[in-house]
C-alpha cells in the first residue's frame, strides 16, 4: 500500500524528516511514536501533500504510484485521508455543505456519478451513528466553535463518509477525554477492513489500548530509531523515549 | 453639470405635475438650491476621497422620457420570496401596477407608491418625508428631494406586525440609457411595530450607461423592529448613489443587511442616528466586486443617547482591478453613557491588482463605553486551502468554497431564510458553480 524510501523533508531552512523507511501493507495497522519535535507530525503532514513542507529526497509509492508528485486533492481522491491534529475552522459553510462536496469531488474523480443532498444525507445517518452524534452537528459552520474533542470526532466522520484506502491520524488522541477517545477509536476500528491502512501518529500509548497496532515505530531526530510490534507501545509507556532518542539530537 | 438640473428643475415646476402637494415645494426648492451650492463633489472632499464621482458630473443626464413595458417574464430573475409577499416594482423609477403584486396586508398597513401616498396619505407622511435626508451635506440626496417623485411607501401602524415581507423592485431597461433615475423610499415603523421590507436595484439593460440616485428614509418608532435588506444589482457599466437614512426612536432593533455587487461606480451612505435609549443596530453588508468596478460604502452611526447598542460587520471580496472603499463612523455623544459599539471590515483579495481603502473612525465624547473596531485585508488563508484540498476538493474550487464560506459568514445574519438563500444564490452565480 505505502512504501516510504529515504525521505526527507525541510520547513524554511530546517530538515525535520531525515532519512525515513518505512512500509504498510493492506490490512495493517501501524503506529507512529515519538517525543515532541521527532518530525512525526511532519511525516503525516508531508504524506498527505501539506505545502509548508519541501521533500529534499526520498520517494514514497501509494498503491505504486508516485505519491509526492501529486496534488493534494489528487491524494484524497487516490483514498488518501489525514486526520488533522488541529482541524481548520471554516466559518460559512456548513459541516453538511463541506463534507458532500468533498465526497462529490472524490467521486467525480473516480468517473462516478454525484449525490444529492438528500441521498448524502441517508449515508451520513449511518456514520454519525458511528461517531455517536445527531444530525444537529451537520447544520454547524465546519469546526467553527467546535470543542477539541469535537474537531477530532469530524475527523472521524469525514474518514467515516470518504472511506479511505489509507488513513493517517495525526495525533487525533491529544487532548481527549477517555470517552472522546473510546468514540474516536470505535471509529477507526469498525473502518478497518483487509483492503485499508490505518498509520497513527500518536506521543501516548493510551490509544493504542483501543486501537491495537500491528507495527509500532519511534521517530526520533526526523528518523526511525527503532519499529517493533505491539509491546514496543508498552515498553515506550513505561521507560519513555529517553533511551532512544538520536544522538543527534530532536528537531524541536 | 449642476446647470442642466436647475434648468431641468424649473422646466418641471412651469408643468406643474405635481399639485397635489404644495407643501413639498419649499422642501424642494431649498434642496435644488442647496445642490447648486455644493454641486457634484470633488476628490477633494474628505467624504468622497477615494471616489472620483466624475463619470457621473461630466455627463448631462436626463428624465427618462419613453416609457417600456416589460413583462413579468423579465422581472422573475429577481423576484424571490414566497407569492404572498408584497412585492411593487419601479421600472425606471415609475411604479409599474400591473408588474406588482400586493398581498395580504394587515389591517391600518399601508404598502404603495410614493407618488400615489402624497396624495393619499399625507397627515402620515408629512412629519417624516425629506425630515431625516441630510440635504445639506450629501449633494446627491439634495438632488433626490428636489426631483422626489416616486418610489415605495410603507407605513405599518402602532402593534402592527407585517407578517409577509415587502418588496420594492427598482429595475431599469435599455430605455433608461444616459438618464438619471431618482428612486425615493420612505419606511415609517410605529410604536411595537414590525417588519421586513427588501429594496432590490436591478436592471435589465446591457447598453449605455444609466445612473441611479436612490435615497431611503426610515423611521422606527418605539420598541418596533425592522430588517431592511438592500440589494444592489446594477449595471457594471452604470453607476448607483444611494443613500439610507436611519432615525431610531427608544427601544427599537433596526438591522440591515447591504449586498452591493453592481454599477462601474456605486456608493451607499447608510446613516443611522440613534434617537432614544436602549436603541440596538446592527448593520451587515458584504460587496463582491470585479472587473473595474469601484464600490463605496459609507456608514455612520450616532450614538445620541445612552444604553444603545451598534454592532457593524461589512465583508468585502474584491477581484480584477477593483476597488473598494469603506468608511464607517460611530459618533458617541457625551452624554451616550453606557454605549456599546464595534465595528469590523474584513476584505478578501483575491487578485494581485484588487484595492481597498478601509477607514474606520471613531469619534467618542463620553467616557462610559464599551467601542471597537477593526479592519482586516488579506488573502484566503493557506491552511484551510489545504484543509479543503486534503478532502480531494481541487485547487481552484476549494477557492470558490472557501471565498464564498467568507461571504456567507456575514449572509447567515440576515434573518429572513429566502433572502438568505437569495443572497447565497447571488454569491454562488458571481464566483461561478459551486
Amino acid at each position: 500500500m505505502l512504501q516510504i524510501r529515504g525521505l526527507r523533508a525541510s520547513a524554511g531552512e530546517k530538515e525535520i524528516l531525515r532519512g525515513i523507511d518505512l512500509t504498510v501493507h493492506a490490512g495493517e495497522v501501524h503506529a507512529v511514536m515519538g517525543p515532541n519535535g521527532s518530525g512525526k507530525s511532519t511525516l503525516a503532514q508531508v504524506l498527505a501533500g501539506h505545502p509548508a513542507y519541501e521533500v529534499t529526497a526520498g520517494e514514497v509509492l501509494y498503491q505504486g504510484q508516485d505519491l509526492l508528485a501529486m496534488d493534494p486533492e489528487e491524494r484524497a481522491q487516490a483514498g488518501l485521508f489525514l486526520a488533522f491534529q488541529y482541524p481548520v475552522e471554516i466559518p460559512g459553510i456548513s459541516n453538511a455543505y463541506f463534507l458532500r462536496a468533498a465526497y462529490n469531488e472524490i467521486r467525480k474523480a473516480r468517473g462516478l456519478e454525484e449525490v444529492d443532498s438528500m441521498d448524502f444525507l441517508d449515508l451520513l445517518e449511518e456514520k454519525l451513528r458511528l461517531v455517536e452524534w445527531g444530525p444537529e452537528i451537520m447544520g454547524r459552520a465546519v469546526n467553527s466553535g467546535f470543542s477539541g474533542g469535537e474537531k477530532k470526532r469530524n475527523e472521524i466522520l469525514q474518514m467515516a463518509v470518504l472511506e479511505p484506502r489509507l488513513a493517517i491520524l495525526d495525533e487525533t488522541d491529544s487532548g481527549l477525554d477517555i470517552d472522546a477517545l473510546r468514540i474516536v477509536a470505535n471509529g477507526v476500528n469498525a473502518l478497518r477492513r483487509p483492503d485499508n491502512a490505518t498509520i497513527v501518529v500518536t506521543h501516548y500509548q493510551r490509544l493504542l489500548n483501543f486501537i491495537i497496532p500491528d507495527r509500532v515505530h519511534v521517530l526520533s531526530g526526523g528518523r526511525i530509531v527503532k519499529s517493533g510490534g505491539k509491546e514496543l507501545a508498552f515498553e515506550l509507556e513505561e521507560r519513555g523515549y529517553e533511551w532512544l532518542e538520536d544522538p543527534v539530537g530532536a528537531v524541536s | 453639470m449642476t446647470g442642466a438640473f436647475l434648468q431641468e428643475f424649473e422646466a418641471r415646476e412651469e408643468t406643474a405635475t405635481l399639485g397635489a402637494s404644495e407643501w413639498l415645494e419649499p422642501i424642494r426648492r431649498t434642496a435644488m438650491e442647496r445642490f447648486a451650492r455644493l454641486g457634484f463633489p470633488s476628490t477633494r472632499d474628505e467624504e468622497w476621497r477615494f471616489t472620483p464621482v466624475t463619470p457621473i458630473a461630466q455627463q448631462t443626464w436626463s428624465p427618462v422620457t419613453s416609457s417600456t413595458d416589460i413583462t413579468r417574464e423579465e422581472l422573475l430573475p429577481f423576484i424571490f420570496g414566497h407569492a404572498e409577499w408584497t412585492t411593487l416594482v419601479f421600472v425606471n423609477g415609475v411604479y409599474a401596477r400591473p408588474l406588482s403584486s400586493i398581498g395580504v396586508l394587515e389591517r391600518g398597513l399601508r404598502v404603495g407608491n410614493l407618488a400615489d401616498a402624497l396624495r393619499t396619505d399625507r397627515r402620515v407622511l408629512q412629519p417624516h418625508l425629506a425630515r431625516y435626508a441630510s440635504v445639506e451635506t450629501n449633494p446627491f440626496t439634495a438632488l433626490s428631494t428636489a426631483f422626489l417623485s416616486d418610489g415605495g411607501f410603507v407605513h405599518v401602524p402602532a402593534d402592527t406586525s407585517a407578517t409577509q415581507p415587502i418588496h420594492l423592485v427598482f429595475v431599469t431597461t435599455r430605455e433608461s440609457a444616459g438618464s438619471v433615475i431618482h428612486p425615493r423610499n420612505l419606511v415609517i415603523m410605529d410604536r411595537s411595530s414590525r417588519a421586513s421590507v427588501i429594496e432590490s436595484y436591478v436592471t435589465l439593460s446591457t447598453g449605455s450607461p444609466y445612473w441611479t440616485n436612490a435615497v431611503t428614509e426610515v423611521v422606527t418608532g418605539p420598541n418596533s423592529w425592522l430588517e431592511h435588506t438592500r440589494i444592489q444589482r446594477e449595471s457594471e457599466r452604470s453607476y448607483h448613489i444611494g443613500a439610507t437614512y436611519v432615525n431610531q426612536h427608544r427601544d427599537s432593533h433596526y438591522r440591515s443587511f447591504s449586498m452591493a455587487m453592481g454599477g462601474a461606480l456605486a456608493r451607499h451612505n447608510l446613516h443611522v442616528r440613534l434617537d432614544g435609549e436602549n436603541v440596538e443596530t446592527l448593520l451587515y453588508g458584504l460587496y463582491l466586486t470585479r472587473g473595474s468596478q469601484l464600490v463605496d460604502n459609507h456608514t455612520a452611526i450616532f450614538h445620541d443617547h445612552p444604553n444603545c447598542r451598534s454592532w457593524e460587520v461589512y465583508k468585502g471580496v474584491l477581484d480584477g482591478r477593483s476597488r473598494a472603499v469603506f468608511n464607517g463612523k460611530v459618533f458617541v455623544r457625551p452624554e451616550a453613557q453606557k454605549t456599546d459599539a464595534k465595528q469590523t471590515n474584513r476584505n478578501l483579495l483575491l487578485s494581485d491588482t484588487a484595492k481597498v481603502d478601509t477607514k474606520p473612525q471613531l469619534e467618542i465624547f463620553a467616557d462610559d463605553v464599551k467601542c471597537t473596531h477593526g479592519a482586516t485585508v488579506g488573502r484566503l488563508d493557506d491552511l484551510a486551502l489545504f484543509y479543503a484540498r486534503s478532502r480531494g476538493i481541487a485547487a481552484a474550487e476549494a477557492q470558490r468554497l472557501l471565498t464564498y464560506a467568507f461571504a456567507a459568514e456575514v449572509i447567515e445574519e440576515v434573518t429572513l431564510e429566502p433572502v438568505r438563500t437569495e443572497l447565497e444564490r447571488l454569491v454562488r452565480e458571481r464566483l461561478g458553480s459551486l
